[in-house]
């Protein structure tokens, strides 16, 4: 057969098959059934605005903050705890108060939504990452690499992910002492949610592989010989990654709330980077005294992101595979 | 007066965007003691017509039109309750599954005497006599004893005959039966059919039969209708539809089933498929790359040769090896496929011949007995590159279509990717080139590589299914029941493209089927396999004339009799 270049193969592919013009993108994705499903439910299209504008304000935070809580320079501790505009002795400049530091807690905000999405996302990035490949491999071979992967799991689910998550970050704030915590308290937490996390991505991976291995695609690639690493991953893993994408999704509502509970304890990020844990952390010890707004404002924007994302999570789940509920 | 009479039903599904009519204007009656059998292809709306008459559509489906009468009262627009009331005390059900449609956590009495008492106003202990009666009706031996038991203790005739019993509970005036007997065996198939014809007569009950297969109209019904696409083509008494059809399409669908009787060289072109692909090109085999599969060593002798294959598989495993229980699929197998020859391995469901297929392509490793391939001892082999070699040249087409092709794939890919690993082309542009080829060949046209296996209905992607099996251009090619789950006259069409292709390619084949009539138009010689053994292997015509085993012998009777189909082939031959 002659050597033919690809720009000719493509014109040649394109010239026999009509040259149809196939569908734009968008139009596929406007004419889904998910996103018709996606319309009907008023509350989930309120959700996804939430999630969508909470998104937006966190990653934008360094443009759309009225202050920077982390620049030294500009915080006073004259300013400290403010409280909100519409209260007495209150600074305009100081949108929704200041907290015990000085620090524009509006501005705070911003910032701590940013760092805890950022350790959720990455946290269910690698959870997902350890989980779908153990629950691959678990299924895939099934016996003694099964049986083994699968009591882990088994152990680990007897413990709550937070005892868990407290014991890794416990011990690796031990063993790196106070000083590098600042440097390594972002991946420490990282590591320790996913290692808490993985295992409900291992069993239902671990469960559709058990059941597409079986099915006559998989025995067709090994009838052709192609060898079981590259079965899993180029031809289990796309057929089982729906159940996963829903799991993810809840999941890193859990993550958020889970971080936040580990800075809230003090094992998560230190004081000098807050999270949204972290602020409601500081505002805990002003409660009682009054400056009820230190708190009370980080609680709510964790409360309304976690809530917007769970109402997502739950509406994906229902639209995917109403099987998972 | 007749029992059922349905007058112009049409059925709707709307959807999003438009409306699905799944039936059009349908008119049908029914008589008491009188058999009708609705046939047709699927997606024809068969089971549609039967929902449609106990009241129980499928949501969003409704009927838009036309008017249902049980015994001249009309039941359609009856509210829900007073058609639950009808359902079981008039109008009995069957249907395809015998393993699901019995709960597993009751006995068969328990079962059997809740339906009665719903219906009847009777006491417990005529209930159970009741019940024990109509067990006995049904042909179970020892009813009294048998309905203490659980379904999981019958086998799958026995269950079904089971459900025909709870359908008939209240003496009901109509029993709608959906595909009775698809789930189960030849030999089996034949004696619930036969049931079922002296029961309706016995007992004078109306009975509609659901089916896709014209050996069971022809066999029991005494009028039919054929549906397609949602419209009754053709509606009349069954010797007069089947000995003289009219309308092309029920002309099509009869020329369509393999014949028992006679070989012939091709099936009958059925020109009333739309699905139809686009006609296959000659091609020159000494200059196509299919062609290049000449490479392969020449044999002497038979090209496979099996001998006392084994196989068992451990149903409980234990530490230690005296409580460990196996279940023995293959027995001491042994046969020869010759090179070129087309072997037939035929038996029922459990006979352990998918089992063999899927020994000699190595999915499974056999626990005794030798698989030799050409000079190559297949159970020994160890080194990898010898294996592969080994899976380049034989190739396996899978009976489920609809499971055998990676859904997350395009179609492209998934026929590119045995070429790309084994290295069989220089470069991608050559790769796809061959691709095209091969989609072209197998009669899809190459404007299917872009698609996704779904955007195919069963036909078509198992069309893919063997231009993925041919891009590792194989000698040796298995296909295991490769057209039991599709309709009859894609059947025809996918077996007729395997004729070719062998033909052409002078491709070795191992044709496993169920089906008698199919195995006899496709293979050269023949083995009837039976619980894991193989009892008779000889040549196709010699084993349909004078069977030597007595298993083959009962096998061939039961084959549902096809004498009005064969005249009707023969007309139109």
């Amino acid at each position: 057969m002659p050597y033919v270049s690809n720009e000719e193969a493509k014109a040649a592919v394109a010239d026999r098959s009509g040259s149809q013009e196939a569908p734009g993108r968008l139009s596929k994705i406007v004419d889904s059934d998910l996103f018709h499903s996606f319309l009907r439910s008023k509350v989930t299209v309120v959700a996804a605005c939430g999630t969508f504008i909470l998104f937006l304000l966190a990653i934008l935070a360094p443009w759309v903050a009225p202050h920077n809580p982390f620049d030294l320079a500009s915080i006073s501790i004259m300013d400290a705890r403010v409280p909100p505009v519409w209260m007495e002795y209150s600074d305009p400049s100081f949108l929704l108060g200041t907290d015990d530091q000085g620090r524009d807690l509006l501005s705070g905000i911003f910032y701590g939504m940013r760092i805890s999405l950022i350790v959720g996302f990455c946290s269910v990035i690698a959870a997902a990452v350890l989980g779908i490949t153990l629950g691959l491999v678990a299924g895939y071979m099934g016996g003694r690499t099964d049986a083994v992967i699968m009591r882990i799991a088994d152990v680990q689910l007897t413990f709550p992910a937070i005892l868990i998550a407290l014991l890794i970050d416990g011990v690796a704030n031990g063993i790196f002492g106070s000083l590098d915590r600042e440097v390594f308290a972002f991946y420490i937490l990282i590591v320790s949610l996913a290692l808490s996390f993985w295992v409900q991505y291992a069993r239902t991976v671990r469960g559709s592989t058990m059941v597409e291995k079986n099915k006559e695609y998989v025995q067709a690639a090994r009838v052709i010989g192609i060898p079981s690493v590259i079965i899993m991953a180029r031809h289990i893993l796309p057929n089982v990654m729906g159940p996963v994408m829903v799991i993810a999704t809840i999941n890193l509502a859990l993550a958020i709330v889970t971080e936040a509970t580990l800075s809230f304890l003090g094992v998560g990020m230190p004081p000098t980077q807050p999270s949204l844990g972290t602020l409601i952390a500081v505002g805990n010890d002003f409660l009682y005294s009054g400056e009820w707004w230190i708190a009370i404002f980080p609680g709510l924007a964790l409360a309304l992101l976690v809530l917007n994302v769970n109402l997502l999570g739950d509406w994906l789940r229902d639209a995917l595979n109403p099987k998972l509920r | 007066m007749s029992v059922l009479d349905v007058k112009d039903l049409t059925v709707e599904f709307p959807g999003r965007n438009s409306v699905f009519v799944a039936v059009d204007d349908v008119n049908l009656s029914v008589e008491a003691g009188k058999i009708l059998g609705v046939v047709g292809e699927s997606g024809a709306g068969k089971s549609t017509v039967g929902n449609a008459v106990i009241g129980l559509l499928q949501e969003p489906g409704r009927i838009a039109e036309g008017e249902i009468y049980l015994h001249g009262q009309r039941i359609d627009q009856l509210p829900y309750k007073e058609k639950r009331r009808l359902r079981g005390r008039k109008i009995g059900m069957i249907f395809q599954d015998p393993l699901t449609s019995l709960d597993p956590l009751q006995t068969v009495e328990s079962q059997l005497v809740e339906t009665i008492k719903t219906h009847l106003p009777l006491s417990n202990s005529d209930a159970q006599k009741r019940a024990v009666e109509l067990i006995d009706a049904v042909g179970i031996p020892d009813a009294g004893e048998r309905i203490k038991q659980y379904p999981h203790q019958f086998s799958g005739g026995m269950r079904q005959r089971v459900v025909i019993a709870l359908a008939l509970c209240a003496e009901p005036e109509l029993v709608i039966a959906d595909e009775p007997t698809t789930a189960l065996d030849v030999s089996i198939q034949a004696q619930i059919l036969e049931l079922m014809k002296s029961l309706c007569a016995e007992r004078n009950v109306a009975m509609m039969v659901i089916t896709h297969d014209m050996g069971v109209i022809a066999d029991i019904t005494d009028h039919v209708a054929v549906m397609y696409r949602g419209e009754l083509v053709e509606y009349g008494e069954t010797s007069q539809v089947l000995g003289a059809p009219n309308h092309p399409y029920t002309q099509s669908l009869i020329s369509a089933v393999p014949r028992p009787d006679i070989k012939v060289e091709r099936f009958p072109v059925v020109n009333y498929i739309e699905e139809a692909g686009t006609p296959q090109k000659q091609i020159d085999i000494s200059t196509h790359w299919l062609g290049k599969a000449r490479d392969y060593d020449k044999v002497t002798g038979p090209l496979v040769q099996i001998r006392d294959l084994d196989m068992r598989f451990e149903t409980r495993g234990s530490v230690f090896p005296s409580r460990r229980k196996y279940f023995q699929a293959v027995k001491k197998v042994s046969f020869d496929i010759q090179e070129g020859e087309t072997f037939g391995l035929v038996g029922e469901s459990g006979s352990g011949k998918s089992t063999i297929a899927r020994l000699v392509t190595g999915l499974y490793h056999p626990t005794g007995g030798s698989i030799l391939f050409g000079k190559t001892e297949l159970t020994s082999l160890k080194n990898r590159k010898d294996v592969l070699a080994m899976r380049r040249q034989m190739q396996m087409i899978f009976q489920d279509p609809y499971s055998s092709l990676n859904a997350r794939m395009r179609v492209r890919d998934i026929i590119a990717e045995p070429i790309k690993f084994h290295r069989l082309a220089s470069g991608n542009s050559e790769v796809r080139q061959i691709v095209d080829d091969l989609l072209d060949h197998v009669g899809l046209g190459v404007a299917a590589g872009q698609k996704y296996p779904h955007e195919f209905s069963g036909g078509q992607r198992q069309r893919i299914s063997i231009a993925r099996a041919l891009a590792t251009r194989p000698r040796f090619l298995i296909c295991d029941e490769p057209t039991s789950a599709l309709d009859v006259s894609i059947q025809a069409q996918i077996l007729n493209l395997l004729k070719d292709l062998q033909e052409e390619l002078s491709l070795t084949m191992l044709f496993i089927s169920h089906d008698l009539a199919v195995i006899r138009q496709m293979c050269n010689r023949i083995g009837v396999m039976r619980n894991g053994e193989l009892c008779e292997v000889s040549d196709c015509d010699q084993l349909f004339e004078a069977p030597q085993h007595a298993y083959t012998r009962e096998l061939l009777d039961l084959m549902p009799s096809m004498e009005l189909l064969s005249r009707a082939n023969l007309e139109s031959a």
